[in-house]
């Protein structure tokens, strides 16, 4: 199989992968805007797709800086993941007993339901969105640490003993054998970690309610649902949706991007 | 073989047990000289391995001794060590994975290069250079991994069953191929083989070991001279060491029953 056809090949898929789902969703609104006209469902109980649309454009108003808020929630509780999984990864490397001292509290974090913290968290944190911030960290991390932790672990043993053979420091060894290990774990637990982070900001601004000027769209969409506004709750949605769609998908892209030459995951069925 | 210069490893009752109480080797004593070309066949489990990784200091024994001396400065030699798999970094290159060790040694990069070129010339995969391991086959990989063990011009190439996983005439070319370059470059060499053949043909002593506990039970001295080629492999006198070998290797197996 030459590049070309390999190229178109993987042209096609790219397409069918996107035209299919995306034909299936303009199915089901179809319908569902039939459904609402002709059925004359009010607005209060079902409102139509265009409904909706137009909801977006009028109340953009309120909803872009909204949707900033909690798209900087999000953005900085996923980067605080990053840094903070794959710190405390490297520390519990560096040792085993940094680790058994630590893991226990990670893990607490990680079972404890956030909607339990989150009020106490609202009492102590200095101000909004730092409360929000530390929520959203608290749920996207775990996924980060563990799976950094089990990569970085998971170095080919042999060569392992390659790099003591030929005398690695340890920040040889760290950078080039255990973090090109790590990577692909890594990435894994960034692709859950990227989804976590949006629902921990979700989370946290519910929780938060009125508590100040900074609201995201979670907020909107609470403030909406006691107007009886459900246009304006479905649009809120929309937006949250679409900003999980573009998180999976830059990470996805990332991913390809970082492994794509050499990791058996992203290499495609018929090499 | 000048066997009379000072061996450049010295095992004396040295002794191996993992973690879990298995013994992997009881009083092996064994000196391989400078130059030579030491076989090392016995069945599988019986601490193969193990002694090479003993040899390589990558542990050490529980009991005895192991040492390995260069000739000249009495310092610890320079290092090969082929694994049995090829045990190359899928995410770098060829050129990237034979450089692996001059870059841990810090070597400066233009002199690296040239050095990495060169043993990718002697395993003749210098077209391969930008390839990643995947893009190879099982013996391409096999021979990137000894260009990588001969890329600090070691004086002292450890090789656990480098060959085992290949085709006879793969294996056949490629033994040929290090006959040459340890012919060339004057390297000592231990090779861990469960094949006879393998070992008979190559080299220029076979040590033969015995499973439970590991221990060294034979040591043959394959006297044909070398340069060796296919003739060898039907000349009567390989006939007769290959006899040699097994019926050593199958006391070995009976003598623990
Ligand atoms: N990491 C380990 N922990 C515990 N036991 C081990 C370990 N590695 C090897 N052993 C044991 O030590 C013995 C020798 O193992 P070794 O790998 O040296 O054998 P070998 O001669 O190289 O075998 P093969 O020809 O199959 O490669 C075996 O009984 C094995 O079970
Ligand atoms: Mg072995």
């Amino acid at each position: 199989m030459s590049d070309a056809t390999a190229t178109t090949r993987s042209r096609h898929r790219l397409a069918a992968d996107l035209a299919v789902p995306l034909l299936i969703a303009l199915l089901a609104l179809g319908a569902w805007e039939a459904i609402v006209r002709w059925r004359d469902v009010p607005a209060y109980i079902l409102p139509a797709p265009s409904l909706i649309a137009r909801t977006l454009v009028t109340d953009w108003g309120t909803l872009w800086p909204a949707w900033l808020i909690t798209l900087k929630v999000t953005a900085l509780a996923l980067l605080a993941s990053i840094v903070g999984g794959v710190g405390l990864a490297f520390l519990f490397t560096l040792s085993r007993w940094i680790e058994r001292s630590l893991f226990p509290f990670a893990i607490i974090l990680q079972v404890t339901p956030i909607i339990a913290i989150a009020p106490l968290i609202l009492i102590y944190a200095p101000n909004t969105l730092s409360a929000l911030l530390l929520c959203a960290w608290i749920v996207a991390f775990f996924p980060v640490l563990s799976n950094t932790v089990t990569g970085l672990r998971s170095a080919d043993r042999n060569l392992q003993d390659l790099f003591t053979l030929y005398g690695a420091t340890r920040w040889q060894r760290l950078r080039l054998l255990l973090a090109p290990s790590a990577l692909p774990y890594f990435l894994a637990g960034l692709r859950i970690a990227g989804g976590l982070s949006l629902i921990g900001a979700v989370i946290a601004e519910f929780t938060a309610g009125t508590a100040g000027q900074e609201s995201g769209l979670a907020w909107r969409i609470l403030e909406a649902s006691f107007r009886l506004n459900v246009a304006r709750m479905f649009a809120a949605l929309t937006l949250i949706s679409v900003t999980g769609i573009a998180i999976f998908v830059a990470l996805n892209i990332l991913t390809r991007k970082l492994l794509g030459h050499w990791h058996e995951s992203q290499l495609p069925e018929h090499r | 073989m000048n066997v009379q210069a000072a061996p450049l490893i010295e095992i004396r009752d040295a002794a191996l047990s993992y973690g879990n109480g298995t013994v992997a080797l009881e009083s092996v004593n064994l000196s391989v000289g400078q130059h030579e070309f030491l076989g090392l066949v016995g069945p599988s489990g019986c601490g193969k391995s193990t002694l090479l990784r003993l040899i390589a200091g990558l542990m050490a024994p529980s009991a005895g001794r192991v040492s390995t001396v260069s000739d000249r400065s009495g310092d610890a030699p320079e290092i090969g060590f082929v694994f049995q798999e090829p045990t190359l970094m899928p995410w770098a290159r060829v050129f990237d994975n034979v450089h692996l060790p001059l870059r841990l040694k810090g070597l400066p990069v233009a002199e690296a290069r040239s050095r990495v070129e060169q043993a990718l010339e002697m395993v003749g995969l210098a077209d391969f250079r930008r390839a990643y391991p995947r893009e190879l086959s099982g013996g391409m990989k096999m021979r990137v991994s000894i260009a990588r063990a001969l890329v600090t011009r070691p004086t002292l190439l450890l090789m656990d069953e480098p060959f085992a996983a290949l085709d006879d005439m793969t294996r056949h070319r490629l033994n040929d191929d290090l006959l040459k370059l340890w012919s060339e470059q004057r390297w000592t060499v231990v090779f861990v083989t469960h094949s006879i053949y393998e070992a008979v043909y190559l080299s220029s002593r076979v040590a033969v070991m015995a499973a439970s506990p590991g221990r060294i039970v034979a040591d043959l001295h394959i006297d044909s001279p070398y340069p060796r080629d296919q003739e060898y492999r039907l000349s009567a006198a390989y006939g007769a060491h290959c006899r040699v070998v097994t019926s050593a290797l199958a006391q070995a197996g009976t003598s623990d029953v």
